[in-house]
């Protein structure tokens, strides 16, 4: 295996809406940004790959305009996800393995404000016997959390903790959405919205981008002081239908955490993908994370959600805490699917 | 028309479509015929299992699976979520639960809309019905809703 590490990351700010900037107009800055603080140029980028979904911009191949963003002239490699920019890292992750190429630029990005989001995301759902009934995100995630509370692995007041320290988190993240201070008990006093569910365990409807830029072996060390080294990468997948696995736990979570090395412990931080807060419950449990684990730093999806550049966005707030030295060991995480069904992990780490 | 800064910004409505039409093959098309003629099947599993709806593969193994079994078409609440606000594509015009429902004699569950009244009336393990389309084709959508079964 080859030394793979992240040596940059850069982020728009989160909004509700971003109606007078294009998808590329919204990427531009990020990706100068990201360059800079990787200290690359475009030459030294041997592969680019994105995530995105053309069920948000409404275009079939719409990940193609957004490469005017990035100058495919003279023609650049290439590739796509029809998913988070996570995984699309995990995509340059493996192709740096392969050794041809040294430096990979990886961005994500998503504009949810134009259509109604709940409907769309119901698009990817199973397409005979789950989505002609069109069940919204928030639904699918109550049905999750049900079990949780019902099984006694969880309970509201541990969902309303959630609730409450990510926003509060947030309120240090120039970056987030959702930046407020308010306790347990306001959140618990909220009417549900789709029972058990209340609107502070949903996250914010966001516009937004990310991108990271990673590194193998002396290149990472020549560009970087404190690369975050990528120690370990798993993704794994459970079942599609939500009635054939028990959605109080995430086996796949706990198989790619252990396939990834979290097992061996150490973390200062994680950075969680768990859109809502009974999600962060069942990750925690699925990796094993105690209480020593300062989870989602940053706020987490809660605070801001930029479908398609969430997950990038944990990768990149982990790396960047051990890129400036204030954590040694961090775990990175990204879902996709309804409530958790794909987890991939990773370990991040500092030299000594 | 907006009050955004930058000043109004050009909108067009769109419609995705993804218009295909899709061969269902042995076992998600016995699935909806059954639905059409009224009943719910399933498939049993490398483990004897009964997986509803069923798959064309053992989701644990990846073997194939053949042997549809007749389930329901009564179940099982195992989970549920009670939607205060239904939205215009909601199967159901006033509040309702979105649920996993265990027809009886399989051994997982599918999802449906529980049209119960009232989220007073919803319970995990309550038993269930479906209502089923006065028109049928052959889709999820037969079963128009689930309710309480009496008693």
């Amino acid at each position: 295996m080859r030394d793979v590490a992240i040596i940059g990351f850069a982020q728009t700010p989160h909004v509700r809406r971003q109606p007078h900037l294009n998808e590329v107009e919204m990427l531009m800055p990020v990706l100068e940004e990201v360059r800079a603080a990787a200290k690359v140029t475009k030459d030294d980028i041997g592969f680019t790959v994105s995530g995105s979904t053309d069920y948000l911009a409404g275009v079939g191949f719409s990940f193609v305009m957004t490469l005017d963003g990035v100058g495919p002239w003279p023609p650049i490699q290439e590739s796509h996800v029809e998913m988070d920019g996570a995984f699309a890292l995990y995509e340059a992750w493996v192709k740096l393995q392969l050794g041809d190429v040294d430096c990979a630029l990886i961005y994500g990005y998503g504009k949810s404000s134009p259509g109604p989001i709940h409907e769309v995301m119901s698009r990817q759902l199973d397409p005979y016997n789950v989505a002609p009934l069109w069940p919204d995100q928030i639904s699918l995630a109550a049905m999750q959390a049900r079990v949780g509370l019902e099984g006694k692995a969880f309970t509201e007041e541990q969902m309303a903790e959630v609730a409450s320290r990510s926003r509060r988190n947030a309120l240090d993240n120039p970056n987030a959405q959702l930046r407020w201070d308010r306790s347990v008990e306001e959140i618990l006093a909220e009417e549900p919205i789709v029972d058990p569910l209340r609107r502070s365990d949903c996250p914010p409807i966001s516009d937004g981008a990310a991108a990271v830029i990673i590194a193998a072996g002396d290149v990472a060390r020549d560009h970087c002081e404190r690369p975050a080294w990528i120690r370990g990468i798993d993704h794994r997948i459970d079942p599609m239908a939500l009635g054939l696995r028990d959605l109080g736990e995430s086996p796949s979570a706990r198989l790619a955490g252990e396939k990834a090395g979290v097992g061996a412990g150490g973390f200062d931080i994680a950075e969680l993908h768990a859109p809502f807060t009974h999600q962060e419950l069942i990750l925690r449990a699925a990796l094993g994370l105690g209480d020593e684990v300062a989870v989602n730093p940053s706020g987490g999806a809660l605070a801001a959600n930029p479908v398609m550049a969430t997950g990038l966005v944990r990768f990149g707030e982990a790396a960047q805490r051990i890129i400036d030295g204030t954590a040694g060991r961090a775990v990175a995480h990204c879902t996709s699917g309804p409530c958790l069904q794909q987890n991939l992990v990773a370990v991040l780490e500092g030299e000594n | 028309m907006t009050d955004d800064p930058h000043g109004d910004v050009l909108t067009a409505p769109l419609t995705i479509e993804y218009p295909f039409k899709r061969t269902t093959g042995p076992v998600v098309g016995a699935f909806l015929t059954a639905l059409r003629e009224g009943f719910l099947v399933g498939i049993k599993g490398s483990d004897g299992r009964v997986l509803v709806p069923p798959t064309e593969y053992d989701p644990m193994t990846g073997e194939d699976l053949t042997e549809v079994v007749e389930v329901g078409p009564a179940g099982t609440v195992t989970t549920w979520a009670w939607v205060r606000h239904p939205g215009s594509k909601a199967p159901v015009d006033r509040p309702f639960a979105w649920a996993l429902i265990r027809p009886d004699g399989a051994d997982t569950a599918l999802l449906g809309a529980v049209d119960a009244g009232a989220i007073g009336s919803m319970a995990t393990g309550m038993k269930v019905e479906p209502v089923w389309a006065e028109e049928r084709e052959g889709s999820i959508t037969d079963i128009t809703c689930w309710t309480a079964v009496a008693g």
